[in-house]
């Protein structure tokens, strides 16, 4: 199964399952992070970590160990 | 008179919200914290009627019980029951802004719906439906521009009529039919336990095994059990945890809400988006950060701040000023044409001169420097000139010296050695600048020419202590009051005043980054480095800004959000050395290099900041209070914008006023303290009485009155601290808590206490009265005089500091232990220098080198050590939020 952070710049994804639990996994939900949702992978720090996508219309950051919790299938370029 | 009506404001971070409060209320409001968290309570009445009263929530995502934002938000919602919400939403972030909005519903308290920001949406030719928004979540929905002030009275006018209908919506039923039915079992079971307008809220929050919820129900264990069966079978049923069941459903309606509300247009990239592509981009992110990074140190601190600061120090409460161009221009022209003379080195070199010649000149240098020479001095100089005269006194080869007491050579540049007579050292084909010869003549002249007076030049504004010593003089007060005033109040006052423009021009900066949207940039770029000793990417601007000084540093944490990151921040950024320590350094530097070529020693002393701050925050991260896995790092960027001047402004001021109220006080206090140590104390003199009192006011008190104080008493009684450190003498002792006020008061008290007058870290003779307090039987000890410096380098900043340091943590144990925590770690670090330098140099070994090594290995444990496991991480927030010990 492949994960949020194996997903290249500028592909994009639907997210299928999330790891992680309390905080980290709740607070990555309520912005929007849900099952069946389309995530764009759009940039990656100067130094590597975190990652910035954009989700429902809005740019989120995530670290990479984050963004490893959320798994992920249908990768394809472009939105 | 009615009550008044109380309506919260909810809604995202960056929908609009304090733009909406000020708009509102005018920021005439009160700002303070939550109870036990520092986070940012705001109330104000509204412009229009002053019955009613706005409520300023924290700006959140959702109503979750992890973080402390959440936690008073939702507490606010259900037990303070406000009259009514406004949630404001940005309708360009509908999706998510709607998520926020179905959880506030459920509170049960009546809510209005403003879409903010449409122009934004106008701009993308979406178009948003808002009348059958409002049908759907069952609330008035109104279009408005928190910005550009429309629609907002309406706004409120649909709050205040929907708190006093008291018509609660309690929420909408966007879960599937199988949650609903499972929501109204939970509801059943709950029975009476909760308010019925609650009903919905409860249900839901027990499904999600909210834990914070489950405690305050108080739930029987039949009642839990029956519960949680029905928790269990959907959760079975769908495969997946209560919690995330509920998150995806609320999403998953809202899509077709927004589905059926919104037509979008075909999606561009957004001018945001481009500038981002730029900022954010992985090889120019970094350049563009550290030009940022030096554009807010270059307009904060060098251009506008300091300058602007330095102006207020040095004129206002300390030489006065022109406001006349012309006044300036003469009075530097005389000035200038005065010090061309060298009058004083000729008159020193005259009665130097005169004395080897064996005329009597006890007392006529005093008679010259007399403010106003009466008939007694005007008598002894002309004795004098009359002795010397029929002596047939000519001075020659007078040594000029510069306004710091050194000599200088024929190019007018100081000559910074000297041996240990004082007699200057050349260096070779440099010669010293020396006045050919100094006749009778010339030394009435000298006498005779006074050094021009600002005061007799036109425009001339008096400093404030010279003004108010005049008016003190006027009215006829005593030595001890002038003093107090003076010295004391208006010293204290100015310590505070004298840092507002160089923080009011920073936070321009900073509150515009911030307001722009650039500050999450910021966290987002620099968290792969600061994550590794555990502070947030944001810790690095107040690093930055305290090189400059650390009060406008320690408030600039403000803007890290995550409490634990910002408390750590707080506490060590003033270990960076701010441009007070800097004459420290200088002295530093005179000492061991002659003030010349050794450019590297004061990289060092921030090299030294550095390393401390990193030390300290990987090893107060493996601590109790500040354990814990790196926060999570899931947020929002949002899109960039200039922000509205007003908003920016008010911004600005609201953290210049809560600096000058807060932090203010403390100094005041603090700077009327020290005066009293050092003014006061036993005349223990000889000839003295030993009586208490105000120590200059006293009979025959000698210049160097300070070593009587009860400053010098606490020197003494706390020197014995410094012995392992090297520098146990109760000068040391006694400069480093005059440092306390003003870090630069360290060179100057020293001056006071060794009686070197009016010399200052540049003057050879300061160089050799700080070496000679580290000379121990004709040997300086390097180790102990750099461990002197470290341990005021790094112990606790000044009182400026350590007041906003109190204000910032909004809590007195707090405060206690981040200057606790400075000053031990000062001395640690001041007793390693001076114990492995003895060690190293002179072979020295004893019982504190022992220690020294002990401490030293107890360090290096607590870095590489792994982090201790404490409990589990999701009851952190919980367990803080509920710690009666932290509402200071």
């Amino acid at each position: 199964m492949a994960s949020l952070r194996d997903v290249r710049v500028g592909e994009a994804a639907t997210v299928t399952k999330l790891g992680g639990t309390g905080a980290v996994k709740r607070r990555i939900m309520d912005m929007g992070v849900t099952k069946g949702t389309r995530i764009l992978v759009h940039k990656v720090a100067p130094l590597g970590d975190p990652i910035e996508v954009t989700v429902r219309g809005f740019e989120l950051s995530l670290r990479k160990d984050e963004a490893g919790c959320i798994e992920v299938a249908d990768v394809r370029r472009g939105a | 008179m009615p009550a008044p009506t109380t309506i919260a404001l909810a809604g995202n971070p960056n929908c609009g919200k304090t733009t909406l409060f000020n708009e509102l209320t005018g920021s005439n409001g009160y700002v303070g914290n939550w109870p036990g968290v520092t986070v940012e309570k705001k109330m104000a009445s509204w412009r229009s009627d002053h019955d009613v009263i706005f409520v300023d929530l924290p700006g959140i995502y959702s109503l979750s019980p992890y973080s402390p934002e959440e936690v008073v938000s939702r507490d606010y919602l259900v037990k303070e029951r406000p009259d009514a919400v406004i949630n404001l939403i940005d309708v360009t972030n509908l999706e998510r802004s709607l998520y926020l909005a179905t959880q506030v519903l459920e509170a049960g308290r009546p809510m209005v719906v403003g879409l903010n920001m449409c122009d934004l949406l106008k701009g993308r030719k979406d178009k948003i439906d808002a009348e059958l928004l409002s049908e759907r979540l069952g609330v008035p929905v109104l279009e408005v521009s928190a910005l550009r002030n429309t629609n907002l009275d309406a706004l409120v006018n649909a709050a205040v009529d929907a708190g006093r209908s008291g018509r609660a919506p309690g929420g909408v039923a966007c879960f599937t039919p199988e949650l609903e039915k499972a929501l109204e079992d939970i509801q059943s079971i709950l029975g009476d336990a909760c308010a019925p307008e609650l009903a919905r809220w409860y249900a839901i929050k027990v499904f999600e095994r909210d834990a914070e919820v489950l405690q305050e129900l108080g739930l029987d264990e039949a009642r839990r059990a029956r519960a949680e069966a029905v928790i269990a079978a959907v959760e079975k049923d769908r495969d997946d945890d209560a919690e995330s069941i509920v998150t995806s459903e609320r999403y998953e309606w809202i899509a077709t809400v927004v589905d059926d509300c919104v037509k979008k247009a075909p999606k561009q990239l957004t001018t945001s988006q481009k500038i981002d592509r730029v900022v954010t981009n992985r090889v120019l992110g970094l350049p563009i950060f550290a030009a940022v990074m030096i554009a807010v140190y270059w307009f904060a601190l060098v251009a506008v701040g300091t300058p602007a600061t330095d102006w207020v120090n040095d004129n206002l409460f300390s030489d006065g000023f022109f406001i006349s161009a012309q006044g300036s221009a003469d009075y530097t022209q005389a000035k200038e044409a005065w010090d061309e003379h060298h009058y004083a080195d000729q008159i020193g070199g005259y009665l130097d001169a005169a004395k080897e010649a064996g005329v009597d000149v006890d007392g006529v240098q005093e008679a010259i420097d007399a403010e106003e020479r009466g008939d007694e001095d005007v008598a002894t100089i002309s004795a004098f000139m009359k002795a010397a005269k029929d002596a047939g006194v000519t001075a020659e080869d007078v040594p000029i010296t510069d306004e710091d007491g050194n000599f200088v050579d024929d190019e007018g540049e100081a000559i910074t050695k000297e041996d240990a007579d004082g007699n200057p050292i050349l260096d070779e084909g440099q010669r010293q600048g020396l006045i050919p010869s100094v006749s009778l003549d010339q030394f009435k002249e000298a006498v005779e020419t006074p050094e021009p007076d600002q005061h007799d030049y036109p425009g001339f504004v008096d400093s404030l202590p010279n003004a108010a010593s005049g008016l003190l003089d006027g009215a006829g007060a005593s030595d001890l009051v002038k003093s107090l005033v003076i010295d004391g109040i208006i010293g204290g006052v100015g310590s505070v005043l004298g840092f507002i423009p160089q923080i009011f021009f920073l936070f321009v900066a900073l509150c515009f980054l911030e307001d722009c949207g650039y500050m999450s940039r910021v966290a987002f770029v620099m968290d792969r480095v600061f994550r590794r000793f555990g502070l947030s990417g944001k810790s690095f601007i107040p690093m930055i800004v305290s090189s400059g000084c650390g009060v406008p540093g320690v408030l600039a944490t403000k803007t890290i959000e995550n409490e634990r990151d910002r408390r750590m921040t707080a506490m060590l950024t003033t270990m960076i050395p701010c441009s007070a320590k800097l004459p420290i350094i200088a002295l530093v530097m005179g000492v061991l290099a002659g003030g010349s070529n050794m450019w590297w020693v004061a990289p060092l002393f921030y090299l030294m900041g550095i390393v401390a701050i990193v030390v300290s925050a990987v090893m107060l991260k493996k601590t109790r209070p500040f354990e814990g896995e790196p926060l999570p790092f899931v947020m929002e960027l949002p899109a960039y914008h200039f922000p509205a001047v007003r908003s920016w402004f008010l911004h600005v001021w609201e953290r210049v006023g809560a600096y000058v109220k807060k932090a203010g006080t403390i100094i005041f206090a603090a700077a009327v303290g020290i005066w009293f140590l050092s003014n006061f104390g036993v005349a223990g003199w000889e000839g003295g009485d030993g009586g208490f009192g105000f120590l200059p006011g006293m009979e025959g008190v000698p210049d160097s009155f300070m070593d009587y104080s009860i400053l010098a008493g606490f020197g003494g009684a706390l020197s014995f601290l410094f012995v392992p450190l090297g520098f146990g003498n109760w000068q040391a002792a006694a400069s480093s808590i005059s440092a306390l006020i003003a870090k630069e008061n360290l060179v100057s008290t020293f001056g006071v206490l060794y009686g070197l007058g009016g010399a200052t870290e540049n003057s050879v003779g300061m160089w050799q009265g700080f070496a000679n307090m580290f000379t121990i039987g004709g040997t300086l000890h390097v180790g102990a005089m750099c461990a002197f410096v470290a341990f005021n380098m790094l112990c606790a900043p000044c009182f400026a500091a350590m007041g906003t340091i109190r204000r910032q943590m909004e809590s007195a144990r707090w405060t206690a232990f981040a200057i606790a925590y400075e000053c031990i770690f000062g001395w640690v670090i001041g007793l390693f220098i001076n114990q492995f330098y003895e060690l190293v140099a002179f072979g020295q070994f004893g019982f504190w080198t022992v220690v020294a090594f002990v401490l030293l290995a107890a360090m290096l444990f607590q870095i590489f050590r792994p982090a201790p496991v404490w409990d589990k991480p999701d009851e952190k927030v919980l367990s803080s939020l509920t710690d009666p010990g932290e509402a200071a």
